[in-house]
């Protein structure tokens, strides 16, 4: 294994990557995603905690959820949510099926279909706004 | 902490307590929120709208208490999940017993306060002039 290892050549890119290929890549993304959906969640406990206030503090800072910019970061929350719900999924998934593992590599196949089908279409509806749709 | 896996996750624990349920934990409340969060997620944003969402559209829902009910398990399954993942991954990176022990205690902080500021708004909030 080692050996293996060492006698590949190095490829661009190989600087990113601990282990390599697709497994790795799934599980860095599961990571980050799970980072990024976390410190949203704070924020918005924040935000709705804030509707004890009264409504004219909480639709006054409304205007940085309705701003363009929140249009953009509101993609980054769909492609998180998605990714880590999907990758998750068929993580439990191995994990209770052990007979999936040898799979594995059909099912995070299956998993980026599904998620390109979701993800592809909700993000232009977020974006719409932003076209003048 | 058990040992980590490509592809995201942890090899399940040998030996039984917290640790085990953990583990369980995560994949339980991962499951459950594949349905809470992604349907929270579809119906404001697509169905509603984050550009037409006011305080209004938070008196109008929580008219009703099952919406009141549902937020609570989504805050207490999301905000469980989120923050034992940060624990598993703070005790993957800090090496020094003191930075472990401190961020332990930072952590559990931060969940017993979010927890009970976003319970205390769920349950107590009551439309003005009502």
């Amino acid at each position: 294994m080692e050996t293996d290892r060492k006698a590949r050549s190095v490829r661009p890119g190989d600087w990113i990557t601990y282990r390599g290929g697709l497994g790795m890549l799934m599980w860095a993304l599961h990571r980050v995603t799970g980072v990024g959906i976390l410190l949203f969640l704070i924020l918005h406990i924040v935000d709705i905690f804030l509707l004890s206030f009264g409504p004219d503090l909480f639709n006054e800072l409304l205007v940085i959820y309705h701003a363009p910019w929140a249009r953009v970061m509101e993609v980054f929350l769909l492609f998180a949510v998605l990714f880590h719900a999907l990758n998750g999924l068929r993580i439990a998934i191995q994990d209770f099926w052990p007979g999936a593992w040898l799979v594995e590599r059909k099912l995070v196949i299956m998993e980026l279909v599904i998620f390109t089908i979701l993800f592809i279409p909700g993000a232009w509806l977020m974006l719409r706004p932003l076209f003048g749709g | 902490m058990p040992e980590r896996r490509r592809g995201g996750g942890h090899r399940r624990p040998g030996s039984a307590g917290f640790e085990r349920y953990a583990w369980f934990f995560m994949r339980l409340s991962g499951v459950v929120l594949l349905g809470l969060a992604v349907f929270h997620l579809f119906w404001m944003h697509f169905h509603i709208g984050v550009g037409d969402i006011d305080f209004q559209t938070v008196v109008n829902r929580w008219n009703n208490p099952l919406w009141r009910l549902y937020d609570f398990a989504l805050l207490a399954f999301a905000l469980t999940h989120g923050m034992n993942g940060l624990r598993s991954l703070l005790d993957e990176y800090l090496r020094k017993p003191a930075s472990r022990m401190a961020a332990k205690a930072a952590v559990f902080l931060l969940y017993f306060a979010l927890a009970s500021a976003g319970a205390y708004v769920i349950f107590t909030f009551q439309a003005p002039g009502a």
